[in-house]
């Protein structure tokens, strides 16, 4: 997928003065995810789940302390099961890998179950390249590959549109009288995605954890179509990032606990399918051969730097959920796969510091995220540290490294910064009038009163009252 | 005439440092005020270092650590003498309290004092419940005021309950919860210049949850997350709704 994150602003903007999508989001805010994960940690017992969050990060750290051991270890056991482990150093390795088996195995047609790393790498556009049409069968998958648009969300990719706008779009590619019920839209999407169910030959999944005893790939999903995916067609390719590599089933057991409540405020999605090994001579059903692909797409670079703990993300999408830049702007502004905080810290960490300048300035470091991570991922930390890395390497604008310098270089020198302070205070009073406020403030304030007035100060500063006061006091006692 | 003299004889024999900050210094000196006049009332003895400037969050949060950590050693060397540094901001009180350590890594003495420092430094209505433990609060306020919980100060210092409590020791003042009060405002510091459009469109958010609560006044512990809403309720035709710093109210010092 293209990196549109330089233009982060100018996406935001247009985000802003998109009206349907304003409503659309005001709904997600209100009744969304956000709600039934608090009904669900207050089910589960709010002290009892912060000490699940604690085990999950543990989990997730101790994967990743021996990552490389336990990505053997599941290699081995998942070969050992008649599966075929393969790894992807870039993304477009791990589309050349999937054309590959494709071709070995004559494929005509694909089926997918949500898998946020082909959207990484653009692995569907890859596919029709080769002839081979692949279906999104999530249905918000199905939505936005019918719409021609990329997720706006990780667990909810269609979130940014409305029943209506659905409606419409159903009506149009499905050929049939406009349905305005969200069920009666539902089935019809099933009866449409039936027959490609049925005729697919390759089946493509994502993972959403690679369990190293067993060597299974374990996924969650509530619509069924990801049983359907690993299941039906004769081939199977799991495709993944080489960190969701867990130790054993039972951590696959706290994770889920973890993952379902912090993402839609489920004890347990509808569907888990843990799948381990092709078919078996005495199974009923499954695929004739299975793949995994584990892909790195820069993950390595991350291990052991400043943006580790990042790996240990599980993608609940809770971090969005609660963002408040996320909730304004939703999910495209972004401008690459991941949006909101963890999309803040991957896509930089991803695709490069230079190419997505804007997002870690993009927070209002609220830590709302932080306080819901189900991993303790302390993303507002991370996205000051990537300012930091900004700065050292010279990407920020001039302007600003000068603004912020000159003030803390003043900052620095007390009576000059006291002269400064009350020359400002006075300037301000001053400009603010008898209202008492600025409609619109020059050079960098001019962004404070694009929605805001700027409430002018009183006129002098505290310490030089406190100054006055005590030289009143000291007179008034002697 | 400002009088900072003490009203009666310290009972405490604590000596706080006040750390004003540099929004309360230069946009709203009454928040300065009231934050004596309740540390006062508590029985401490205030002392405002003069030279004291800006914690060093600006440039924290803007990736520039070095100007940071030069500030963040001038507030050291400021305040190191007090018993306790207090601080009418859960954003600055959670730079020094939490952010500070980070900034001193690797520098074993310096980072033991920056530590010793953090331990003692309190927002203020936090010093006010659990250190001093106030309890005539001076102030009185008519009519119904709606809490707004600044990020910095819920989810650095737990500050959540203390301005609450202390409120409902105002008389006259009735306190009514708004939707959403944990929800951030949109300010974020330099986030709200350089994204002044999705900022105030957060911050739109907020105000309207503050006028469906009711409320004469929203009141909260942090004057950046202030300015913001303020300025958006006004840009929004609400020239009403006062927006108070819980310190001006409790002290009785409102503008």
């Amino acid at each position: 997928m293209q990196v549109q994150s330089m233009y982060f602003k100018r996406r935001a903007a247009q985000a802003l003065g998109d009206e349907i999508l304003q409503a659309n989001l005001a709904k997600f805010g209100t009744a969304g995810l956000a709600q039934l994960r608090a009904q669900a940690v207050q089910a589960y017992g709010p002290e009892a789940f912060e000490r699940l969050r604690t085990a999950g990060a543990e989990i997730r750290d101790r994967g990743l302390a021996e990552l490389d051991t336990y990505i053997e270890r599941f290699e081995r056991e998942a070969t050992r099961r008649g599966a075929t482990v393969l790894f992807a150093e870039s993304r477009a390795e791990a589309c050349d890998l999937v054309l590959e088996i494709c071709r070995r195995h004559r494929i005509r047609k694909a089926i997918k179950s949500k898998s946020m790393l082909s959207e990484e790498a653009g692995l569907n556009e890859a596919l029709d390249g080769i002839g081979v049409h692949p279906v999104e069968t999530d249905l918000g998958e199905y939505i936005i590959q019918l719409a021609h648009e990329p997720p706006s969300h990780i667990i909810a990719p269609a979130v940014h549109k409305s029943k209506d706008e659905v409606a419409d779009l159903f009506a149009k590619s499905h050929a049939r009288p406009r349905k305005s019920d969200i069920g009666d839209m539902t089935r019809e999407a099933r009866e449409a995605l039936r027959p490609h169910f049925l005729s697919a030959d390759l089946g493509i999944s994502g993972g959403n954890f690679l369990i190293a005893e067993t060597g299974s790939g374990a996924v969650v999903t509530n619509e069924g179509n990801g049983r359907m995916v690993t299941t039906l067609p004769r081939v199977h390719v799991c495709i993944t990032g080489i960190e969701k590599v867990i130790p054993t089933l039972e951590d696959l057991a706290t994770l889920l606990r973890l993952l379902t409540r912090s993402a839609t405020g489920q004890p347990i999605s509808n569907y888990v399918s843990v799948f381990t090994g092709p078919k078996g001579a005495d199974d009923l059903d499954g695929p004739e051969h299975m793949y995994f692909i584990l892909v790195d797409g820069g993950r390595t670079n991350l291990v052991g730097g400043d943006m580790e703990a990042m790996l240990r993300c599980i993608r609940c999408g809770a971090c969005m959920n609660h963002c408040p830049v996320y909730k304004t702007v939703g999910g495209h502004a972004y401008g690459w796969v991941y949006p909101g905080p963890m999309g803040a810290v991957l896509t930089p960490a991803y695709v490069g510091l230079e190419n997505a300048l804007d997002l870690p300035h993009a927070a209002t470091l609220c830590n709302q995220c932080g306080v819901v991570c189900p991993v303790r991922i302390p993303l507002p930390e991370l996205l000051r540290k990537l300012r930091e890395q900004q700065v050292e390497r010279g990407l920020r604008p001039r302007t600003e490294m000068l603004g912020i310098r000159v003030w803390s270089w003043v900052a620095q020198r007390p009576r000059l910064y006291a002269f400064a302070a009350r020359w400002a205070a006075r300037t301000l009073w001053l400009l603010g009038g008898r209202a008492g406020r600025i409609r619109r403030l020059p050079l960098a304030g001019a962004g404070w009163t694009i929605g805001r007035d700027f409430p002018a100060p009183q006129g002098k500063t505290f310490r030089d009252l406190y100054a006055k006061a005590k030289r009143a006091d000291r007179r008034a006692a002697g | 005439m400002l009088s900072f003299a003490p009203a009666r004889i310290h009972c405490n024999d604590m000596r706080v440092g006040l750390f004003v900050t540099c929004l309360v210094d230069l946009m709203r000196p009454s928040i300065g005020s009231a934050a004596v006049k309740l540390l006062q009332a508590a029985g401490c003895e205030v002392l405002v270092p003069p030279t004291q400037t800006c914690c060093g969050q600006p440039g924290y949060n803007s990736g520039d650590r070095r100007s940071a950590r030069a500030l963040a050693a001038k507030v050291l060397g400021e305040f190191e003498g007090c018993d306790y540094v207090v601080v009418p901001s859960g954003s600055c009180g959670g730079m020094i309290k939490t952010h500070y350590p980070d900034l001193f890594e690797g520098e074993a003495v310096l980072l033991d004092r920056i530590r010793r420092l953090g331990g003692r430094t309190y927002e203020l209505t936090d010093f006010l419940v659990n250190v001093a433990r106030l309890e005539r609060v001076p102030g009185r306020f008519a009519g119904t005021v709606t809490y707004h919980d600044a990020c910095s100060g819920l989810r650095e210092l737990g500050v959540k309950g203390q301005p609450r409590a202390l409120l409902a020791g105002v008389p006259g003042l009735r306190l009514k919860e708004m939707d959403e009060c944990e929800q951030c405002c949109g300010f974020g510091g330099t986030f709200a210049v350089k994204f002044g459009e999705v900022s105030a469109a957060i911050a739109d958010r907020k105000c309207a949850q503050i006028q469906a609560s009711g409320a004469d006044a929203v009141v909260a512990g942090d004057l950046g997350c202030l300015l913001s809403i303020e300025g958006r309720l006004r840009r929004r035709g609400d020239g009403e709704t006062k927006v108070l710093h819980v310190a001006e109210v409790l002290a009785g010092e409102a503008p």
